[in-house]
């Protein structure tokens, strides 16, 4: 079978990498069941402490491959719920409830569905010449893997519609310069920059960043009064991990800090 | 090592479904001991409040399929379990369910039938009997729609699928929805926090509470005063006012 998703381990950090290149990366149902089978895994190994998502060739991702939809103009209407209900929705959830920092290095163009998932990961550090496109507009479609909730989120009201509803491509410096990621980098520095950043992330305490992630995602909808309710709660659990053991007898001892991740 | 495993904190009965291979399914046996450490509860005075938890994935994953498979109608007809359902249902103290993960079939009834639900954020309620050929019997059908309203409990009982904890708590099945970490710590603090009040009031709270699913509001209100006229005749009554009169922690003698 043909590997549309390419992943492995090393220090900690889980890479995988989007790879129909020829199709700009773009998905097709193999290509989201492979991802699920790469997710499955970094759900469920500990040895995994930091996901690092990029894509092959020029491209990140162009979203769904829409001949892989087979659309035929002439037929029945196809049910796209459908493919969001089965592999979209679940993929955005999964990358959202994983208790562990999911970096997107944006190496080229993110169209569509492409796009929407790049945004989504905890940090983004887009290529220079990478840029992002809703082209979903311009199909008569509808910003999809969580673009509606994330667009007013990330880059407030007024510049999510015209996001949206124009489906113009945005360059990742505007991206940067609105706040909707971390870092942009010159193209050659993409893959060390984010290598980097995502094997010193392996190494930090990750049962807390997973409940830092997990209160953040969750302040989107909470009100002062659940926030300041979960804050005490997390808090309380996260005093009882090793790592907060560790960083406080490393701290009083002078000494860099050996974080298990638990 | 005991399918329950029972402890106790201060004045609080902590009972710990633990056959975690069956996924906590309540076998006769298992109902059987959780009713016995119910009665003997009931007798202890120093205990005042009962929580029953699982484990962090599984509160009760249903009824035991082997078990129930095995009994055709006349011995379904004669079937212990009702008894052993209505021993559990008449213990007399405030009695909390603390769930994490999945409180199904008869799991999801033991919970309906605890005075109050609290629950971890990946707990999950169902009645799944629909899609075995059978229907709740112990309780599901009349407890669920009592809690949710009929709308809900008849999506649930005629699908068969779960509901998530946030659901359950909006529609009144849960009533605080805590880490799944901390569920049980929250609701032990929840028990210490009710046990601390008078046992004798308590009791005739529990009573009035019970009394409201059985009677009309006219009859349930006359026997909410005698209840409360009752109480009036206690020691812990005089001792409870006069400790809020005189700003100092009461100390109940459960009489």
């Amino acid at each position: 079978m043909d590997a549309f998703i390419l992943s492995h381990v090393e220090q900690g950090v889980m890479t995988i990498t989007l790879n129909r290149p020829e199709r700009l990366n773009s998905f097709n149902d193999v290509m989201h069941q492979q991802l699920a089978e790469c997710l499955k895994q970094a759900e469920r190994d500990d040895t995994i402490r930091c996901l690092l998502i990029t894509g092959a060739g020029r491209g990140f991702c162009a979203g769904q491959d829409l001949n892989d939809r087979n659309v035929d103009p002439n037929g029945p209407a196809p049910d796209l719920g459908m493919s969001v209900e089965r592999f979209y929705n679940p993929l955005v959830r999964r990358l959202a409830k994983l208790p562990k920092p999911v970096i997107a290095a944006v190496n080229g163009v993110a169209a569509g569905a492409g796009a929407t998932l790049a945004l989504g990961c905890d940090m983004v550090i887009a290529a220079r010449s990478a840029n992002f496109v809703m082209a979903f507009s311009k199909l008569g479609l509808v910003p999809d893997c969580g673009g509606t909730w994330l667009l007013p989120r990330t880059a407030g009201r007024a510049r999510a519609m015209g996001l949206a509803l124009l489906g113009d491509k945005m360059s990742a410096e505007q991206a940067q310069q609105w706040g909707m990621i971390w870092q942009v980098v010159d193209d050659a520095e993409l893959a060390d920059t984010s290598l980097t950043l995502a094997r010193h992330l392996a190494t930090q305490p990750t049962y807390g960043l997973g409940l830092i992630k997990q209160a953040l995602l969750a302040s989107e909808t909470h009100t002062l009064d659940q926030q300041l309710d979960m804050e005490r709660d997390f808090q309380r659990m996260a005093g009882r991990s090793d790592d907060y053991r560790e960083g406080v007898s490393a701290f009083l001892a002078k000494r860099p800090p050996q974080f298990s991740g638990k | 090592m005991s399918e329950l495993i029972v402890a106790r904190h201060e004045r609080v009965l902590l009972l710990t479904l633990n056959r975690p291979q069956a996924r906590n399914a309540l076998n006769n046996a298992l109902l059987e001991q959780i009713a016995s450490e119910l009665e003997n509860a009931a007798r202890d005075a120093d205990i005042s409040a009962c929580v029953i938890f699982g484990n962090d994935r599984f509160f009760a994953a249903g009824a035991d399929l082997n078990e129930m498979a095995a009994n055709d109608m006349p011995a379904t007809l004669n079937d212990i379990r009702p008894r052993l359902w209505a021993r559990i249902d008449a213990f007399n103290k405030p009695l909390i369910a603390a769930v994490n993960g999945y409180a199904l079939g008869a799991g999801c009834e033991l919970v309906l039938l605890c005075d109050t639900v609290v629950a971890g954020d990946n707990a999950r309620f169902g009645l799944p009997e629909i899609t075995l050929g059978i229907m709740p019997g112990a309780g599901g059908t009349q407890r669920l729609i009592r809690s949710v309203g009929k709308a809900l409990a008849s999506r649930m009982v005629l699908t068969g699928e779960a509901i998530d904890v946030h659901q359950a708590q909006q529609a009144g099945l849960v009533s605080d929805v805590y880490p799944a970490g901390l569920t049980l710590e929250y609701a032990l603090k929840l028990a210490k926090t009710i046990a601390r009040h008078s046992p004798l009031a308590l009791q005739a709270a529990k009573q009035a509470l019970r009394q409201s699913q059985e009677v009309g509001l006219h009859a349930g209100l006359q026997q909410e005063r005698q209840l409360f006229t009752l109480l009036s005749a206690t020691e812990d009554r005089q001792e409870g006012i006069n400790a809020f009169l005189q700003k100092r922690q009461p100390e109940f003698k459960g009489r």
